[in-house]
């Protein structure tokens, strides 16, 4: 930083400028989210093995699914992401009151996927489709729809579990914008967090047919 | 190396002593010294559990514990030094410390997630450490299921789990170096003038970013299958246990490269340092490193041709694994290249360099017996496949690291050690390696197998050689402590540059300042210009 020009407050002392710290988050961001995929790799790999081995009892057990809500949860999820771009758009061009608008629409809307999700999760309890001791299926399918519905509740609980986080970090991003850490000259935060909530968006849709959707035409 | 007026700098990043300014601190080299501290305690924690495994096999009948607790012996041995001291050692310790060097920036891209993955580093391992008081682990280091799952009935889950949190550490680690080296290198500092050390550095980030999520999901259902019977990998709930086995490899025959790649590093920065040399073929070395990280996540069913996979996957497999020799072997004769009519001086880390070009040829020779197919059905699960990949983790990853850290101690510290004493430590070091692990080859060969605490007597002269070995070693390993530890506080004063190399790490001060350069370096030349721009021996 050459003498006379004043550091940025959001500038950290070990960058040259803020261009060089903006593209090493979202740089970083991104290595971030290729380790997600890798993460979710593991249990697409486990879904797509044990699918292709019982295809009958995975589509048996996927209409135990409550398709309707699901799909509600996609167009909630899918309109999340919108409001987040729009976040982002409006941190770019330094309006802070839509800022705040667009993230508490996400934050609701990431709220409402997951009050739905658990509504789900209680119907499942209550059809006794919960793996374990009280699991009942129909004996034919017994063994490898509790497969199914196990690797339902580890996907979906940990795409849900993602959403909390996403949520949480929502919160700092209002808090930042809040108390004017997020300017026209800094607003990388926003950006990588928008980054995050529309890799978690995109895990549901893949989740959401592999899930729900099985063997219906 | 005389300490003539050679003073300490006045201000440098050891100058305050405080232990906030330690436990709060951002800066990179301050995170590698902890780093430090913390995998030398795993070390030599898990080299206890192997002395108790090498004094149980002195004699023939299983006397001196019970299956059982050997059971839980080797298994600890193994986490402890796979996930605690081989995969983190290089990269926190040297690789921390160098790399925002070596490329000219003041500090790795974020140095809050870099504290971050140290603090979490240590959770995790305290939390796999807790396992052990309450009740051990017996399953190997592999976590193999159903028994995993099913039947053991030791400390599964907190072992599990701490292995889980210290993935994340690898994680950031990974994520902050590819960052850091993307876009953090001073002007002038091309791809291609960055020092080997990156390069191998960069390759090991790409394999802990994508390669620790997959063990981390994988132990995660492990853990999800114990505690609410899943059955994802249990054939008794419909599950497939060898599933389990090629999610785990898809991760850990990698991260066999995330142990050796930093190590491979380490030398090329050695053999240049002390033949006065550049590497010969440097793009090729370079190159070497990305396909070796590649190429290693495509061999990891070499680990499972007696698991019940197709006999068509196994040849796929075994090719591929005769495929990763040709990277590792432009490596070794590259390095051997540069030392041909070089100007070779003996110091201790060219001692171990050396030492690591032998063992790791050893090693992976005999890796290459065991990618064939053949051979490895008759010498699966036996000590022949022990000493292999102690010929790769230890001859290889422990040999390099040591002789890293000999070399940049005067860096880290400021100050030299005990020349003699080192070299003898690393003659010790050399010799007590090859006489623990070579007669296992042969033991392996003859039919002993790995994991039982008793054995036929016939066996036993081999064994005996075995543990006297690892005796030599123990002490080869405890004499570095003792005299780096001195030489802290009494050991000579060195200048910038005590070994007269190139790189930007020999042109600031020894112990560095925090910032590293007081001005951002401009960077002219390639790596290695030892020809053009040798300084010679402060000496």
């Amino acid at each position: 930083m050459p003498d006379g020009v004043a550091h940025h407050p959001a500038l950290a002392h070990h960058f040259e400028d803020l261009d060089q710290q903006r593209e090493a988050a979202t740089l970083g961001m991104w290595v971030f989210l290729v380790t997600e995929v890798l993460f979710f790799g593991g249990l697409f790999a486990t879904y797509l093995v044990y699918r292709s081995w019982y295809p009958e009892a995975f589509a048996e057990a996927s209409h135990h699914l409550d398709i309707v809500l699901g799909t509600i949860n996609t167009i909630v999820l899918i309109t999340s992401s919108l409001t987040m771009a729009l976040a982002v758009h409006a941190a770019q061009t330094n309006r802070r009151q839509l800022v705040f608008v667009f993230l508490v629409s996400t934050m609701a809307l990431g709220a409402t996927f997951l009050g739905i999700k658990g509504v789900e999760y209680f119907h499942k309890f209550e059809e006794q489709l919960i793996p374990g001791s009280n699991f009942e299926f129909e004996a034919q399918y017994f063994q490898h729809a509790q497969l199914f519905l196990s690797l339902y509740f580890v996907m979906t609980g940990l795409h849900a579990l993602h959403m909390i986080i996403g949520l949480g970090i929502m919160t700092w991003m209002l808090a930042w914008t809040w108390n004017g850490t997020i300017t026209d000259a800094y607003h990388s935060p926003i950006e990588i967090s928008g980054l995050y909530w529309h890799f978690v968006d995109i895990v549901w849709i893949f989740l959401f047919p592999l899930l729900y959707l099985i063997g219906r035409h | 190396m005389s300490s003539r007026g050679v003073l300490l700098p006045a201000h440098h990043y050891l100058s305050d002593f405080g232990a906030a300014s330690w436990l709060l601190t951002r800066d990179h080299k301050r995170v590698a010294l902890m780093y430090l501290a913390a995998v030398t305690f795993f070390f030599f924690l898990g080299g206890a559990f192997a002395v108790l495994i090498r004094l149980e096999l002195i004699t023939p009948a299983g006397d001196l514990v019970s299956a059982d607790t050997y059971n839980k012996l080797f298994t600890m041995h193994g986490v402890m030094m796979v996930f605690f001291f081989l995969i983190p050692a290089i990269p926190t310790v040297l690789g921390n410390f160098l790399i925002p060097i070596m490329i000219g920036a003041k500090d790795l891209a974020f140095p809050k997630l870099n504290l971050a993955s140290l603090y979490i580093y240590v959770i995790g391992a305290s939390c796999t450490t807790y396992a052990i008081i309450t009740g051990g682990l017996d399953t190997g280091w592999t976590f193999y299921t159903p028994f995993s799952t099913a039947s053991s009935t030791t400390a599964v889950i907190p072992a599990a789990v701490g292995i889980f949190i210290t993935g994340f550490s690898s994680i950031l680690t990974g994520l902050n170096f590819i960052v850091t080296i993307h876009r953090m290198r001073a002007p002038g500092m091309t791809w291609f003038r960055m020092p080997l050390f990156v390069w191998s550095h960069y390759a090991t980030s790409l394999i802990m970013v994508l390669g620790t999520p997959v063990l981390a999901i994988t132990l995660l259902m492990v853990a999800a299958e114990r505690l609410f019977r899943f059955g994802l990998f249990d054939p008794a709930l419909g599950g497939d246990p060898v599933l389990f086995q090629h999610l785990f490899w898809f991760y850990s025959h990698p991260a066999v490269y995330i142990m050796v790649l930093p190590a491979m590093g380490v030398i090329s920065e050695l053999v240049a340092a002390f033949c006065r040399k550049p590497v010969f073929g440097y793009t090729f070395v370079a190159f070497a490193s990305l396909a070796i990280a590649v190429l290693g996540f495509l061999v990891w069913g070499h680990h499972m041709y007696v698991a019940g996979q197709s006999v068509y996957a196994a040849l796929v497999f075994s090719f591929l694994s005769f495929m990763v020799a040709v990277p590792s072997a432009i490596k070794v004769f590259n390095w051997t290249a540069t030392m041909y009519r070089g100007s070779i001086s003996w110091d201790t880390p060219m001692l171990y360099a050396i030492g690591f070009i032998g063992l790791f040829t050893v090693g992976g020779l005999t890796g290459l017996f065991l990618a064939a197919v053949g051979l490895d059905v008759h010498v699966t699960d036996t000590y022949f496949i022990v000493a292999h990949f102690h010929y790769i983790m230890v001859g290889g990853t422990i040999m390099a690291y040591l002789g890293g850290l000999h070399y940049w101690w005067p860096k880290m510290s400021g100050r030299t050690y005990n020349e003699l004493l080192a070299r003898v430590s690393a003659a010790m070091v050399f010799f007590g390696f090859n006489l623990t692990f070579f007669p296992q080859f042969l033991l392996g060969y003859l039919g002993m197998p790995r994991r039982y605490h008793a054995y036929p007597d016939e066996f036993q002269v081999l064994n005996v050689l075995s543990s006297a070995g690892a005796s030599l070693l123990g002490v080869g390993y405890l004499i570095p402590m003792v005299y780096l530890a001195w030489s802290l506080r009494y050991g000579k004063l060195v200048g910038s540059n005590p070994w007269g190399a190139v790189g930007l790490e020999w042109t600031i001060s020894s112990p560095p300042p925090t910032e590293n350069f007081a001005e951002t370096p401009i960077v002219t030349w390639d790596a290695y210009e030892y020809a053009t721009r040798v300084e010679g021996h402060v000496a």
